[in-house]
């Protein structure tokens, strides 16, 4: 069985189709990479997955269940965390904030829920407290994992998030996403604008993240980081997936292929 | 020494128009929106908490209690059916909508209770007063002040010290990441909407105590209410009860010169620090 999987998957801004038909998997214990270049529809397909960008409920499912057209509040509560393109993190918030607040909403017992699970079954629509239900948020990350995993996040935790470098803030950006514990993290190109020696130790954490039981998604403009740290590859171009296979099992002039949709 | 009064007056004063002034900074802090029906609400807070004194006979403040519950869920209501759906990049939507609802708030009082001024008493507390020096301290003005500190001790402590406080300022950074953390930013907004209408409320009881009012005083009420917040500076609450105190003391003063200019004074107190500090006293993030 698939851990999540995405089925014909489509994307449209406004009347700009972004996506076509994307047929991807992932399996548990998984990293799976995804690779191409600027506009082939990488963000999209993340945003897709995480309920930033709606989509028909059957076209991603997450243990078998549709959950293609939940918003990305229910997603993250499923267990699918993000860690967005271009980090993101909140500038009125201390870099500690800013790391409980991606865990601070797991469980679905606040009054909010409640009221909402009320009203849809009077409403008779689907409840969608229930559609987050299976994922307790519990697990290894904390912020003293967190901490440990980044120790100079510890340093620097009552500082505003403003206040970091770029691959401090990326660190942020990642441990955020953990802390709700997912069973599911996607990685928007996190390398995106830092020096390689800071991708390497962005991607050294990568191992540990695994270990604590995480499948991974990453999304990457840079193949042999992408290549290194993944069990499969899907190489995307124009919205379609033009390559998938294990990085052992596919050439360079297949990839560049792919990638540039031209013969090397 | 009437001065010395005058200006102790003033700044107890000031401690009203800062709970008017502190639900309106809560909601356009979180969600940029400006609630031209601020003032409306207070006034309908003040006959919600008129009908429970006179029809059931309970104490006023005790009514403020029973009254609180009641405006949360308007509150939560109102921004979940009506005022979320005019959130987004225009700022339009909102200023209309909520410009329709005080005016629907404004006909309905006056259909309900007429034009006629009303005035919820306290009783004995309405004239006990404490004398300090030459300084007469009425004891309601008093209570007016202290509350207000409560209330911006409580909204500061909520605001950066507690779980929700962090989803209103995530949100308010930036509502689409909120949602990847699990937010639900109409849930966050209909939060801090129901959450100003209890400061409301608490506002309600002390203008509703202090002097007489009637189903048109609103937007006067919204007037002082948005100069606190801007000559504080937008989202800071230490600063709003500064903005409410240079208004109150510049109403007093300028009572105390001549009573024609006491409302004049407020509003030329606002264009001084406008003109001298646009961004306010006390800017967040400055």
């Amino acid at each position: 069985m698939a851990l999540l999987e995405t089925k014909g998957l489509t994307a449209h801004y406004g009347d700009f189709q972004a996506l076509f038909g994307i047929d991807i998997r992932l399996g548990p214990g998984e990293t799976v990479a995804i690779i191409g270049a600027n506009g082939a529809g990488k963000s999209t397909l993340l945003r897709s997955i995480a309920g930033v960008l709606k989509n028909a409920p059957a076209q991603i499912l997450h243990n078998d269940a549709e959950i293609g057209h939940l918003t990305s509040d229910t997603i993250m509560k499923r267990g699918i965390a993000m860690v967005p393109e271009g980090r993101k993190l909140f500038p009125s918030l201390s870099v500690e904030e800013n790391l409980i607040i991606g865990g601070q909403q797991k469980g679905n017992t606040d009054l909010g829920d409640r009221i909402d699970s009320f009203m849809s079954r009077i409403t008779g629509k689907p409840d969608p407290t229930a559609m987050a239900a299976g994922h307790d948020g519990t697990g290894y990350w904390s912020l003293d994992t967190v901490f440990d995993l980044f120790p100079i996040l510890k340093e620097r935790r009552r500082n505003p998030s403003t206040a970091l470098s770029g691959g401090q803030q990326q660190m942020v950006a990642i441990g955020r996403a953990l802390m709700s514990n997912p069973d599911i993290l996607l990685c928007d190109e996190i390398s995106l604008g830092l020096a390689p020696v800071i991708i390497r130790d962005l991607y050294a954490a990568m191992p540990r993240i695994k270990e604590s039981g995480a499948s991974l998604i990453v999304v990457e403009q840079d193949i042999s980081q992408a290549l290194d740290v993944s069990d499969r590859v899907y190489c995307m171009m124009e919205g379609r997936v033009t390559l998938e296979g294990r990085p052992s099992e596919i050439s360079r002039e297949e990839i560049h292929a792919a990638y540039f949709g031209a013969a090397a | 020494m009437i001065w010395i009064d005058t200006i102790v007056q003033g700044v107890l004063l000031g401690g009203l128009y800062a709970l008017f002034a502190a639900g309106l900074s809560l909601v356009f802090g979180i969600m940029r929106l400006v609630n031209l029906a601020h003032g409306d609400l207070i006034v309908m807070g003040c006959y919600l908490i008129l009908v429970l004194v006179t029809a059931i006979g309970l104490n006023p403040f005790f009514a403020a209690l029973v009254a609180m519950p009641a405006m949360f869920l308007l509150g939560w209501g109102l921004q979940k059916l009506a005022l979320n759906r005019t959130l987004g990049d225009d700022i339009l939507p909102p200023l209309l909508v909520t410009f329709g609802l005080s005016i629907v708030i404004q006909n309905a009082l006056q259909e309900g209770f007429s034009a006629d001024s009303q005035r919820i008493s306290v009783g004995a507390l309405e004239t006990a007063s404490l004398g300090i020096g030459p300084v007469n301290l009425g004891v309601m003005p008093l209570l007016t002040f202290a509350s207000a500190i409560l209330v911006i001790l409580a909204l500061n402590h909520l605001f950066y010290r507690t779980a929700v406080g962090r989803a209103f300022r995530a949100t308010s950074d930036d509502a689409a990441t909120a949602g990847l953390m699990g937010i639900r930013p109409d849930r966050v907004f209909a939060t801090a909407t129901a959450i100003a209408m209890l400061v409301v409320t608490v506002a309600a009881l002390y203008l509703g105590t202090r002097a007489n009012f009637d189903p048109s005083i609103g937007p006067a009420r919204l007037i002082y209410a948005f100069e606190a917040v801007i000559i504080g500076g937008l989202g800071s609450f230490w600063g709003t009860l500064a903005g409410g105190i240079v208004i109150g003391v510049a109403q007093t003063l300028g009572a105390a010169i001549n009573p024609e200019w006491q409302i004049l004074s407020g509003h030329v107190a606002f264009l001084i620090v406008l003109l001298i500090r646009p961004r306010g006293l006390f800017p967040r993030g400055a």
